[in-house]
């Protein structure tokens, strides 16, 4: 069992909370100050960012902290390399998220093998299709331990959810929305009705949402529907300030409430 | 089925199928449920060929260019796209869309544009349909194609500038996605290249298939054969090449002749020549080949032609390149504006510098007499008069 099913296995009432940020973002070497960082300050687990010169799914705050990565000269041989510490500092559960290209030129079987040698747990790589999944690289990622975790979105059908589901090993990451990453979470009743509508499918795996939490009221509301959330824009946007190290234990002491 | 079509997974050989976020599955699965049934039904071919004949002028003309002809010692026709409403072959494909997008239910459109005239002839078939249209379009782009931007505000349509990235048409694109992925319901992305996830590529190149099919009727009056030696066309995205090659590729014996950017060299780090410079890799949610850094970040290129300066090109392309089907050559600013100043002066045409790539590889070319060549005169040059009036002092 890997970091992340026995996270949400032991989790009993806990609300679980993941951070996203960007590796290489605001500095070259800040990865790792950050994930350890937030471990400290209590985050169940990360989703650590590689990024990409073409993020469509992000929104501006994601895509300036990207820009901002590969022009201080992060690549996913430069995250490896970094990462090699990563077990010796940080203990919960660490993900990897980002777009196919870098992972198809760095190799998928090297990817995965890389993954399993630094203590990675998961990979979210938005636009690997299923189909592209299924067909070529399941197998790979299950050879080296790897949760390969899927998006769903308020338009994705029930039949495709169950089919997510069934491919699914970790937890299946819910859209608020579906939008870009940084708008804010308004739960109407719409979106109350979706969120009921996937927990009636009756899933195997954990659910956790994402895209528009950004504060402790839309932390309670999401994990009301789901066994965690996620914070992506609203942290990296923290990233931004000076002070950032000094503010994190209480932007997340904040966030839980 | 052609080896060189899409198969029913949305692949051409290993290019293509639709690398896309969940957020945008519904709206590309809806359209690759339904394309091929509306765009083969009656109605939507009556309507098609309609709006083609009296709106947008066709069958576009194929020109014997006579004095080229005799300067280059072959028998040179030229595909007038160039006298399309809006001046390029753009407008058969954003005809098709609209009125696939009109089937479809869909309230508003958005789309993509570089130099403006895939965003000229979005914005004109949305007024043609009362349409709501929202181009996105780079910032630098926006201040270097004034014109293009006036005619589309003109229609009605919202231009939004894009301020990420290198602020041209790659970013363009991004930020339509994005458009898309945050209106996932009532809109259509009328993307304008043979490019993007499944079924895009093969829906644009049945659009831009009347190019060839008109050439074949054309060649059979003009030749008394429907297939020519040569077929050459200017390829950004590619996505008029692909409508002029749609017909010859299951003809061994016409050579396809596919005509890259170099910019100013194919090596000067200032070039636009992908299927030189690129490696097989995934932009815009499909696999091809495409310009990128070994990390895999996309290389942003240059041309002089604002039209073919897109850092991959659509899959269909890629798998021509990869089997051999077709050739794919490369062209300097330099010999590209030489070649348009030719054929203003020997034949009266000022093309698009986009055209004038596909134009110059006839310099390159050695033919043994009698052989049939059509060119693909994609759009008209008014749109890059300064360009030419920069370039050689008039």
């Amino acid at each position: 069992m890997n970091r992340i099913n026995q996270l949400f296995a032991d989790k009993g009432d806990r609300r679980i909370l993941s951070i996203y940020f960007t590796a290489g973002y605001p500095t070259l070497e800040s990865t790792l100050d950050i994930a350890e960082a937030l471990e400290k300050a209590g985050v169940d687990f990360l989703e650590i960012g590689f990024p990409y010169s073409d993020p469509v799914a992000d929104g501006p705050v994601i895509q300036h902290s990207s820009e901002v990565a590969l022009h201080n000269g992060m690549t996913l041989h430069v995250l490896f390399e970094q990462l090699k510490e990563l077990r010796k500092r940080v203990s919960i559960p660490v993900l990897l998220m980002g777009y196919v290209n870098p992972v198809l030129q760095y190799g998928v079987e090297n990817f995965c093998e890389s993954c399993r040698a630094v203590g990675v747990d998961g990979v979210i790589v938005p636009d690997l299709p299923m189909y592209e999944f299924e067909e070529h690289y399941q197998s790979v990622f299950e050879a080296n331990g790897l949760s390969n975790i899927f998006l769903v979105t308020p338009q994705t059908s029930e039949e495709r959810i169950r089919k997510i589901d069934g491919l699914s090993t970790g937890f299946i990451y819910l859209l608020s929305s579906s939008a870009t990453t940084g708008k804010n979470l308004s739960v109407s009743e719409s979106t109350t009705a979706y969120f009921s509508r996937v927990r009636a499918v009756g899933l195997k795996n954990p659910t956790v949402i994402g895209f528009g939490i950004s504060d402790h009221e839309t932390f309670v509301r999401a994990t009301e529907y789901a066994e965690g959330a996620i914070v992506g824009s609203a942290f990296v946007r923290l990233l931004g300030e000076a002070d950032y190290r000094e503010k994190i234990p209480q932007f997340i002491h904040q966030l839980r409430g | 089925m052609s080896e060189y079509q899409v198969n029913d997974n949305g692949y051409y050989g290993n290019f293509g199928g639709a690398y896309i976020p969940e957020m945008l599955y519904p709206n590309v699965e809806e359209l690759r449920q339904q394309y091929l049934a509306i765009i083969q039904s009656g109605d939507f071919q009556r309507e098609f060929d309609r709006l083609l004949r009296d709106y947008v002028g066709r069958p576009s003309p194929l020109y014997p260019a006579a004095r080229l002809s005799e300067r280059y010692g072959a028998n040179i026709f030229l595909k007038r796209e160039d006298l399309n409403h809006t001046g390029a072959h753009k407008i058969n494909n954003t005809i098709g869309q609209i009125l696939l997008a009109e089937r479809l239910g869909k309230k508003r459109i958005i789309a993509e544009t570089g130099a403006g005239q895939h965003g000229v002839a979005t914005a004109t078939v949305c007024a043609l349909k009362g349409l709501q249209c929202v181009v996105y379009m780079g910032a630098i782009d926006i201040e270097r194609q004034a014109p293009n931007v006036a005619r589309m505000k003109m229609m009605g349509a919202e231009v939004v500038a894009a301020n990420s990235g290198s602020k041209t048409l790659k970013d363009a694109t991004n930020e339509a996605l994005r458009d898309w992925i945050n209106n996932p319901v009532d809109t259509h992305y009328i993307i304008g290249s043979v490019v993007g996830p499944h079924p895009y590529p093969d829906m644009v190149a049945r659009f831009q298939s009347v190019i060839s099919a008109e050439t074949r009727k054309q060649l059979l009056e003009k030749t008394g054969r429907e297939t020519p030696n040569y077929a050459v066309a200017c390829v950004g995205g590619g996505s008029n090449a692909a409508g002029m090659f749609y017909h010859f590729l299951d003809e061994p014996s016409v050579k396809l002749v596919a005509v890259e950017a170099a910019g100013r060299g194919i090596h000067s780090g200032e070039s636009a020549a992908t299927t030189v410079l690129g490696r097989e890799g995934v932009l815009h949610g499909s696999r091809s080949i495409l310009m990128q850094t070994a990390d895999g970040q996309v290389i942003e290129p240059y041309s002089i032609s604002a039209g073919l300066d897109y850092p991959g090109i659509g899959p269909q392309h890629a798998w021509l390149h990869k089997t051999g089907r077709a050739t794919y050559a490369a062209i300097t600013d330099d010999e590209a504006m030489q070649a348009g100043l030719l054929l203003t002066r020997l034949e009266g045409i000022i093309p698009a510098i986009e055209s004038a790539h596909a134009l110059a590889q006839l310099e390159k070319m050695a033919f043994k007499g009698d052989e049939n060549v059509v060119v693909c005169l994609s759009g008209r040059g008014d749109k890059d008069l300064d360009n030419y009036m920069k370039y050689f002092g008039f």
